[in-house]
């Protein structure tokens, strides 16, 4: 009898071990740098918005989805360029972050791509988007808007 | 008994080597051919097509014929790719200066059902102000594509509207019009600036 509840008690305290060690990936796990986008023409046309996302965590996390106040359908997609010299451009799916890695969405690669902008992008103003990832973690950024014609946060 | 087993395999050796002429050819003349590798872009001179550009005006490739030729596609509705493009042309012409002044530069739309001649006005408006917009009817974008030996195709997005995959390379030609080389999709600046004063360079040869 006394060893069930030993099981038990333990089994608790490993679930709730187990529930409070892969932390949600939440702003101490997540540390996200030099976001910066583009200024849009009206609300037609997707915006982009390119940042560094590091994992400071010792486990990996997923990055599933974004949300921003922005655009109805906010999307990590990829371009790609083929021998040819073709660029194409596809949603890149869930992105793994690696413990003490980080990935980089910069232009011509990996890039938050704001389709059904709810607002014209503004050079000057900044706007929130949220990060995603598959435990239920999230981490808002506030990005900022460049011209048109910046090529880097620094633009 | 032994001579239809003979038989039916001369059948197959003759099988398997009809099917591997066919392979061959549909990957290399068939519809199975990548299209454009191997052939060069051809000179301006060659090319002929009707476009439109951002002031209105009728242009075409005898418009380029007489100073040197930066040229490359993309389109407006485009996040990514044209804006980097668009932005690290306008960085090299900045880093060329005064010679940048000697040439021409296009960016041609592969999207002209989007890309009206306001369209693009409005969009080079933000970038260098030696870069010019062009767009005209479908058959006539198709007919550059030709002559560069590019490629685009429309691509629905979930959205429900659609981008554009199509080739993001700068191409260079000299003042003569003979094409020269290309700069790739967001080559660094180290490599790309003296392509391009080797395109100006060729101006000088071409005349003599």
């Amino acid at each position: 009898m006394k060893k069930y509840i030993l099981t038990g008690t333990l089994a608790a305290l490993l679930t709730l071990g187990g529930l409070s060690v892969p932390a949600l990936a939440g702003p101490e796990d997540v540390v996200v740098e030099n976001a910066w986008s583009r200024a849009s023409i009206g609300m037609n046309r997707p915006g982009a918005a390119y940042m560094t996302i590091r994992n400071t965590s010792d486990e990996p996390v997923t990055l599933i989805g974004l949300t921003t106040p922005l655009a109805m359908m906010p999307e990590i997609h990829e371009t790609k360029t083929n021998a040819e010299g073709v660029s194409s451009m596809s949603p890149a799916g869930e992105i793994v972050i690696a413990p003490g890695e980080s990935i980089a969405l910069e232009p011509g690669g990996l890039h938050a791509m704001l389709m059904r902008l709810q607002e014209p992008m503004t050079e000057g103003d900044t706007f929130p988007l949220t990060l995603l990832f598959d435990d239920g973690g999230e981490v808002t950024v506030e990005v900022p808007i460049l011209g048109i014609a910046a090529r880097g946060p620094e633009d | 008994m032994r001579r239809r087993a003979i038989l039916g395999y001369g059948a197959a050796v003759v099988g398997a080597v009809a099917l591997m002429l066919f392979v061959g050819w549909w990957r290399v003349d068939g519809p199975g051919a990548p299209a454009p590798v191997g052939q060069l872009t051809v000179a301006l001179t060659e090319m002929d097509f009707r476009l439109t550009d951002h002031e209105g005006n009728v242009v075409g490739p005898e418009a380029l014929i007489g100073r040197p030729t930066m040229a490359f596609f993309g389109f407006t509705y485009c996040p990514d790719v044209c804006p980097t493009t668009l932005s690290d042309i306008s960085g090299w012409l900045d880093d060329l200066g005064d010679e940048a002044d000697e040439m021409n530069v296009v960016f041609i739309t592969v999207d002209p059902e989007r890309d009206t001649v306001e369209t693009m006005a409005e969009y080079v408006g933000y970038f260098h102000p030696a870069i010019r917009g062009w767009t005209g009817p479908e058959e006539q974008i198709a007919r550059v594509a030709d002559g560069f030996r590019a490629t685009y195709v429309r691509v629905p997005t979930e959205s429900g509207d659609y981008t554009m995959n199509h080739t993001a390379s700068v191409f260079l030609f000299a003042a003569s019009g003979r094409f020269v080389t290309m700069i790739d999709y967001h080559e660094p600046r180290e490599f790309a600036v003296p392509k391009i004063r080797r395109a100006l360079e060729e101006e000088t040869e071409g005349a003599t």
